[in-house]
Order: structure tokens, then sequence, then C-alpha cells
């Protein structure tokens, strides 16, 4: 019943059975969203701290509403305003932290890996909400639940995700999660924002967007991250949206009716258009709705190893 | 050593017994729901709920399903456990309710249970129906309304319901643990 590991770093640690697991578990959850009193005491033993090291409206708040959903105490800390600037390094301001009696730690950091860092130091389990361009386990494993929702199963769906492949966390905790699933993956968009290999996951590349479209049964549309390139890696926004952008009528010419997704925030008007992103097809606002319930699931079943707090 | 409690054919008559009971209490179940305590207690539920439909000439009975795995108190004493599914497709604001469980141990499960249903409404009044009464072993002041069978036991032994799918082989045994 517990799941394989003691923290939730990536979605490549996971086994087929440990999703399985926290897709049922946010099955009950989803199920206590829709009451009147949409909260259990699981964890009214649990003290929670969110310490978000880059920012973060969705993650942020959908840890913060599944934390107090389960009756947990949650404390929050962000870097701007902290002793962080003062030069205190990661060990030092997580120990602090844990040494007021915390129990689990959700961590959101610029550094890819730092979740694996911190998890070898602290003595408590770690939730990585977000490491840089590296992973973002919740966010996979939350879109890997919304397409088992909306079709009834992952195992042998064609996903395409479409974008900025190069500097996604999403993109390959996406990765991961879908092929331990039985799911086939392509990754489309630019060539320079897809990195060299990839094929190497086992996932197919596609440079046309409307190939991919039309091979796909689900688009995870992803956002590009201006603020992660050094360089330019494409001319304009304006020619990307041109050559890249998912629209309506692209969408609308298909043969079949694909699902979109987008993990958000969205450019609206760059990587997809308005009337596609709020289209009946669309089931982005699903995927927040969903984001709770998963990160309930989540911190539910790695609180069973709140017994390694012990002696701190 | 093994103690049979109840035979087949004696669980049927108890639990018609039950059902009569409830009956008595409640006439036409309009105002009244019963709702079984996952996952055990909805064995029970779901053949004592089956009968009240047979007395009561078929009419329907608001029937709901409790999962309490969250309302626990003792959740990070041991392994986690896996949820089960709760249906309450119904209101229970100031309905009666009926908890159903299997057996009646320290009382625990039910103070959860009842944490549990105050999260659905307010109730008008909750009362307990248990196939097995462990007495004197509560370490909560909670004493069931029906009881199958009251039994005095010691902490060693262990109350053990099987229930059949067909309905055929149910039975009730009291172990002792050498």
């Amino acid at each position: 019943m517990p799941l394989s590991v003691k923290h939730l770093l990536g979605t490549n640690e996971l086994t087929g059975n440990d999703m399985e697991q926290i897709f049922l578990t946010a099955d009950n959850f989803k199920q206590v969203l829709k009451r009147d009193i949409k909260k259990v005491p699981a964890l009214r033993d649990t003290t929670i701290a969110n310490i978000f090291f880059e920012n973060s409206t969705r993650t942020r708040l959908s840890f913060e509403l599944a934390e107090k959903r389960l009756g947990a105490d949650v404390v929050n800390f962000s870097a701007s305003g902290s002793s962080v600037s003062k030069g205190e390094t990661l060990i030092d301001t997580v120990n602090n932290i844990l040494a007021m009696k915390v129990d689990m730690v959700v961590m959101r950091h610029s550094a890819s890996g730092a979740p694996w860092f911190l998890s070898q130091h602290i003595n408590c389990a770690v939730i990585n909400a977000g490491d840089g361009t590296n992973q973002h386990p919740t966010q996979a494993l939350l879109d890997a639940f919304s397409i088992r929702e909306r079709l009834g199963s992952v195992v042998g769906r064609r996903v395409a995700i479409i974008g900025d492949i190069m500097h996604s966390r999403v993109a390959l905790s996406n990765i991961y999660c879908l092929l331990r699933l039985g799911a086939e993956v392509m990754v489309a968009g630019p060539p320079t924002l897809i990195p060299k290999h990839i094929q190497s996951l086992g996932v197919k590349t596609e440079y046309n967007v409307r190939k991919a479209l039309e091979w796909c049964e689900v688009a995870n549309v992803l956002r590009i991250q201006l603020e992660r390139m050094q360089k330019p890696l494409f001319s304009t926004l304006r020619e990307y949206a041109l050559y890249y952008g998912v629209t309506k009528d692209m969408l609308d010419s298909l043969s079949k009716e694909i699902v979109i997704m987008h993990p958000g925030p969205i450019n609206r008007g760059v990587e997809i258009s308005s009337d596609a992103a709020d289209s009946k097809q669309s089931i982005i606002l699903n995927q927040v709705e969903n984001g709770v319930a998963i990160r309930m699931a989540v911190i539910y079943l790695l609180s069973g190893n709140r017994g390694l707090n012990v002696g701190i | 050593m093994v103690k049979t409690l109840f035979n087949n054919s004696h669980l049927q008559i108890t639990m018609m017994r039950l059902a009569h009971q409830l009956v008595e209490n409640h006439l036409s179940f309009q105002d009244t729901v019963i709702i079984g305590i996952q996952p055990r207690g909805v064995n029970l539920s779901d053949r004592i709920v089956k009968m009240v439909r047979e007395i009561i000439g078929n009419q329907p009975i608001a029937y709901g399903k409790l999962d309490i795995t969250f309302y626990r108190d003792d959740l990070h004493k041991k392994d986690l456990l896996a949820p089960a599914q709760t249906e309450i497709p119904f209101s229970i604001q100031d309905k009666s309710v009926i908890l159903v469980d299997d057996v009646l141990y320290t009382g625990r499960t039910i103070r959860s249970a009842m944490d549990a249903l105050i999260d659905f409404g307010r109730p008008k009044k909750v009362e307990l129906l248990v196939l097995i009464d462990r007495r004197f072993s509560r370490e909560l002041p909670i004493e069931p309304d029906y009881t199958g069978m009251a039994v005095d036991t010691i902490l060693t032994q262990k109350v053990k319901v099987h229930w059949d799918a067909n309905d055929k082989n149910d039975e009730v045994l009291l172990i002792d643990k050498v």
C-alpha cells in the first residue's frame, strides 16, 4: 500500500503501481472535494512547509489547498524577503524550518536536482514542486490523471507534447510518467527547442506541429520559457506563433477531435490561440481542478513515512 | 481453538431479526437512511438492506457507504491503509441514520464514522447496528442500538466474519490466538 519511494522527486522514480495507487487515492479525494465540507482530518497531526525559491501561482496555491484540505498545518516560505538573501545555504534554511517541528517539505527551486540534494541531507519527506528545467512530478501525475479521466485510460494513448521541450520540467516528467503508464509519446516544436538525443528516452520527435496534431489523441501544449533562454533560439514570438502555435482552425481541420491540455501559465496567441485554449476540447481547467486531488493523494501517501523525523 | 459463533442458518435468522427491528422502529424508512461502514460493514449492510426492502414491500430506501480511513485516530501509528469508496448520494440533513458495522470492539471505528458522517450534514439521530458486540472491551463510551450477538471476549481472541459471495456460507468464528 505505501509508495515504493520516501520522497516524490521525479516521475522516473515511480513504478506503475505507485502511479495507480496515487490515481485511486486521488479519485477518493476528488469525491471529498465535491462535498459541502471539502476537508478530511487525515493529516491533522502533520505540519508541512512550502518552500518556494521560484515564482509560482497555480502550484503553490494547489499545494496549499491540498494540505489544508487534508487538515495539515501549513507554513509558507518564499525566497524573496527571507534570509536566503543574507547568504544562508539551502540545507541551513531547511533545517531551521524543520527544527520548528515540520514533518514534510514541498520545494520549488530554480536549480535542477535541488530536491534530490535536499532529500539526502534532511530527515523528512521531500516533494518536488518543480526544479529548474528538470522535473515537475505532480504536474505530470495530474496530467496523466486528467487524460485517464477524459479518455478512460492512459495505456496505448498517443500524446504529443508541443512547444519548448528544452526548458520544460513538465515535458520531462510527463515523458517518464506517460511512458511508464504505457502511452505513446511524441515531442514536437522547433528543432532549437528540442534537446538532441531525446529519442533515447523512447519518444518520437516531430518538427511539424500539424503532423503532430494529426498523429495524437492528446496535445499537451507548453509555454515558451523566455526567462530560461540565455541566447535567442527563434527569431520572434510572432514567427513562433505562426509556425508552431496551435489554433482553433488547425484543430477543426483535423479528422478527429483531440484533447487539448496546457500546464499554464498560458501565453495566449503564442503557443496556443485563445479560441483553441477555451474550446470544448480543452481540459485546461480540469487539469487545475485535478491538481488539488493529485497533490492530496501524494501528500497523504508520503505521510506514512513521518517516522523518519524522529530524533531531530 | 476456534469456536463458531454463527453458522450460516443461524446468521440468516439473526440478520432477519435485525431487519425486523429496524422496520419496527423506522416503519416506512421515509426519514431514515442506512449507511454501511467500509469495507467490512458493507457486507452486512448489503444483506440487511435487502431484507428490509423485502419486508416493507420493495419501497426505495436511501442506502450509502462510508469510508472512514481519513478520519481514523491511528492513521500514522501503523501502515497506511488504502481508502475505499464513500457513496452517500443523498442528503442526511435531519434524517435518522443507521450506521452498520460487523464487529464493535474498541468503538474507535464508530467514533471516526460519526466524525465523517457529520461532514455530510447534521442528522436528526444516529443509531448503531452491529452483528457482534465484543463487550467489556470498549475504549470509548459507545454502545450499539441493535446487536446480533453480544460476546464476552479477551484481548487475545479474534472475531472473524466470513462473508460468502453467494450468501450460502456466511459464518462468524471466535479464534483463540495461541
